[in-house]
């Protein structure tokens, strides 16, 4: 088991590693960093301004000097100003004596760089949004997992009834509908002049004070696409216990269906839905993306879009590590939670 | 003019509808709670009779008020297709008068299918269930309202043009005096007074032309890998899976967010990726072609000429932008789009295509082509790939339901596709500005979006159905 997860974390690093020398790859390319100067210093820069704003910053040098910058396993850029002879450079904070400065200054030592977009330290920025974001993940498990095992279970108990059809029928319109058609629906309906005004349309203040009326509009959102896919499988899961032999032993000896779904199915048919749920993750962290900017809340998912869309190179690099590590450590999770949930499974 | 009403004259019939949806909503909700107590059982003579329960009165009410509510939708548009004018027709008759060409085509279809539905396979089959035939007419529908709405046949205004006064304007306005087009605005105009109709129809095209086309070149990109990494193992395994386990661990909209710029689209990336990710359908075929046919050359080198003339061309054109003959060009705004989707997708197909082949190369059958002296490529397209169909057909359907949706996330975030373009995802993203003042722009496209992905669900369901009978 120890061997296991250590492998998994080794591989887990490998990924995270690989996944953001793309991402690095990808925003250090020149166009890309070409908008980042125009965007930072003067729209109407020459081609050669473009290039010296860029390498006295040390973006034109090679990608994994760069990379390494980053990591924190190279030096930082210093550049040495012609005009009043300040030196500048990666490592060194403003009003810092540069002899004073560390040498190395990356993720390994702890910095995480400055975001260009919000002037601020990416570390702070990307803790902040990622407690908003935690917040709404934490309502929407609440709303999303109860549902979707109830659902799955009600429907999953006598297959082929009319509860059964009418519960797969909601299902499978709700993984039908994805975040932003269902957010639009809903606004129409309960948050506008049209409807009736009973939600805000904005989830904007939720981020100091989330209330029922500005937060169970996004929460809903974002529970509902995940709710149908969820249910399906618990209700695969349990159509499967029902025809179990033990069950069939049940009812012959007498035990009442109630007790038969509560004392006997349940447990064995709630499995499978725990590692499906644990991937579910990462399709949240799509969800959270979609909605947080139809709502403007002010989230992770609100921060990487501004992230991306202005190449903030840092903060860019950031999310992404955020948003893998999430991904990663859910997998491992539902790994080794299955292990724990069914004892017939053994990893060596 | 007096704007139009939504039923015109068949506005008599609305308050039995309502009612009729109500009575279904209350009865749906009884049968529900009475499904919980259990039936009784009486002994008439020498017979056993369940008794009328609550719960059985329930279900016929549902039963015949969903009847009703549908034959009352059928009046509606059939009464709206026949009766003369514009005025009484209301929005919803004009509406299913301007789809008429959609509605011949899906009779035909039908009518075909049903009749020679036992020489029809897997196709036929679906046919048989309910489910199945709703999801298809549903799927079908938008295709050809795509492919005539594309001719020009079901658009009442041009979907870019404007006209002055018509912002933002509730369903059926008429179009002010002096302009010679279509006199109303069926669905109302949007925040730049284009005719939201019309936008839905034209986007219904944008989707159907990308979607299918996406997911089928991930459909090879992930069996040309999936195959050979669930047959041969070890070292070409675990690099495979890595790599699609990588690509599955980045967040989709980060990745679309990197790779769908024009900045992006400027350094030539996305077109290096298409060369990559395009090769394999050509090499698909070749291997699929070469590993039946080798043993009868002539035959195989008709084929692969054939196979190779086509796909190159084809390759050269999409890819490269470089087509000899100058037919086929692919915009680069629709290529990076393409390519994104087509990324995104195909480690999901390899897992599910290296899930299935691992479960079947243990079959005795394979065992004995081996025997029999089967090369690997035979065994694997020939042998393997054939017994996953069924799998694999189903996930097809989800999978371009998944591609839609995603390329209305791609519109939503305001990627790639040029800003005007009607498809459903940006109009979505236009209108949702204004969504608690002026709703109607962003519903119409939000609503087709979902019934799309709602027929391809139901269609795939109908089919997991019907495999599984096998």
């Amino acid at each position: 088991m120890g061997l296991f997860i250590l492998r998994r974390v080794g591989v887990m690093l490998l990924t995270a590693l690989c996944l953001t020398f793309i991402v690095f790859f990808l925003t250090n390319l020149y166009p890309n960093l070409e908008k980042l100067a125009k965007t930072q210093g003067n729209m109407r820069m020459t081609d050669e301004q473009v290039d010296s704003w860029l390498s006295e910053r040390g973006y034109l040098d090679p990608l994994p000097v760069k990379y390494g910058r980053w990591l924190g396993v190279v030096p930082g850029w210093t550049f040495e100003d012609p005009d009043d002879g300040k030196v500048r450079g990666r490592c060194i904070e403003p009003g810092m004596d540069p002899a004073e400065a560390p040498r190395y200054c990356g993720i390994l030592q702890g910095d995480w760089g400055f975001s260009t977009v919000f002037k601020d330290e990416v570390g702070t920025v990307t803790a902040n949004r990622l407690a908003l974001t935690g917040k709404l993940m934490f309502w929407v498990m609440v709303l999303m997992v109860p549902s979707a095992l109830l659902i799955g279970v009600l429907a999953g108990m006598r297959e082929g009834s009319k509860l059964d059809r009418s519960l797969s029928t909601f299902s499978i319109a709700s993984t039908a509908t994805p975040e932003y058609v269902s957010g639009v629906i809903f606004i129409t309906l309960l948050a506008s002049s049209s409807g009736v005004k009973w939600f805000k349309g904005t989830a904007t203040s939720a981020a100091d004070n989330a209330t029922f009326e500005n937060f169970f509009l996004p929460v809903l959102t974002i529970a509902l696409y995940g709710v149908g896919y969820i249910a399906r499988m618990t209700r695969a899961s349990m159509t499967e216990v029902m025809t179990a032999q033990y069950i069939r032993t049940a009812r012959l000896k007498g035990v009442s269906f109630r007790n038969i779904v509560l004392k006997h199915a349940l447990r064995n048919a709630l499995i499978a839905p725990f590692t499906v749920i644990m991937l579910q993750f990462p399709w949240l962290l799509n969800g959270v993306v979609i909605v947080e900017t139809l709502f403007n809340y002010k989230g992770f998912g609100w921060t990487l879009v501004q992230a991306a869309g202005n190449n903030d190179i840092e903060l860019l690099l950031a999310c992404s590590v955020a948003a893998v590590f999430v991904v990663l450590v859910t997998q491992l999770i539902s790994d080794i939670g299955y292990v724990f949930l069914n004892p017939r499974i053994r990893i060596a | 003019m007096e704007p139009l009403t939504w039923t015109g004259s068949l506005s008599v019939l609305n308050p039995i509808f309502l009612g009729l949806w109500a009575l279904l909503g209350v009865s749906v909700l009884a049968q529900i709670v009475t499904s919980f107590f259990g039936t009784e059982v009486d002994v008439v003579g020498d017979q056993l009779v369940v008794k009328k329960t609550p719960n059985a009165l329930a279900g016929m009410a549902v039963k015949y008020s969903f009847i009703g509510a549908v034959l009352i939708t059928l009046a509606y548009l059939v009464g709206g297709i026949l009766i003369p004018g514009l005025e009484a027709k209301g929005i919803i008759g004009i509406m299913a008068t301007r789809f008429l060409p959609v509605w011949i085509a899906l009779a035909v279809t039908f009518a075909l299918s049903i009749t020679f539905k036992r020489k029809l396979g897997l196709y036929g089959k679906l046919f048989d269930s309910v489910v199945g035939m709703i999801g298809f007419a549903i799927v079908m529908f938008w295709v050809f309202t795509a492919i005539f709405g594309a001719m020009d046949f079901i658009v009442t205004h041009d979907p870019l043009s404007q006209i002055s006064g018509l912002k933002n304007k509730v369903p059926g306005t008429a179009v002010p005096d002096g302009n010679d087009v279509y006199p109303y605005y069926l669905l109302g105009g949007d925040n730049l007074a284009r005719d939201v109709f019309s936008r839905m129809v034209k986007g219904s095209w944008e989707v159907i032309k990308i979607a299918p086309f996406a997911t089928l070149f991930a459909f090879m990109v992930g069996i040309t890998l999936g195959l050979p990494a669930a047959y041969y193992g070890g070292k070409l395994d675990t690099i495979l899976t890595f790599l699609a386990n990588l690509i599955l661990a980045f967040p989709v909209i980060l990745l679309f967010y990197l790779l769908v710029t024009p900045e992006i689209v400027a350094t030539g990336i996305p077109v290096y990726m298409a060369a990559v990710l395009f090769i394999f359908p050509i090499i698909f075929m070749v291997i699929l072609i070469n590993s039946r046919f080798y043993v009868q050359p002539a035959k195989r080198n008709i084929y692969l000429a054939f196979v190779l003339v086509i796909g190159l061309w084809l390759y050269a054109g999409i890819a490269w932008n470089a087509d000899p003959f100058g037919i086929i060009e692919f915009p680069p705004n629709l290529l990076v789009v393409f390519v994104s989707v087509v990324f995104v997708n195909s480690p999901t197909v390899f897992r599910i295509v290296r899930g299935i082949a691992l479960d079947i190369k243990t079959r005795d059958y394979v065992a004995a082509g081996q025997t029999r002296g089967e090369g690997p490529w035979y065994i694997m397209l020939w042998e393997i790939l054939p017994n996953a169909r069924g799998p694999l057909i189903v996930d097809f359907c989800l999978r371009i339901g998944y591609t839609t949706i995603l390329l209305g996330t791609l519109g939503f975030f305001g990627l790639g596709l040029s800003p005007e373009s009607p498809d459903w995802g940006s109009t979505i993203n236009d209108g949702r500005k204004l969504l608690s003042i002026f709703p109607h722009p962003a519903l119409a496209p939000a609503l087709s979006l979902m019934s799309l992905v709602l027929g391809l669900n139901l269609l795939a369901d109908g089919l997991r159905e019907e495999s599984l009978r096998d």
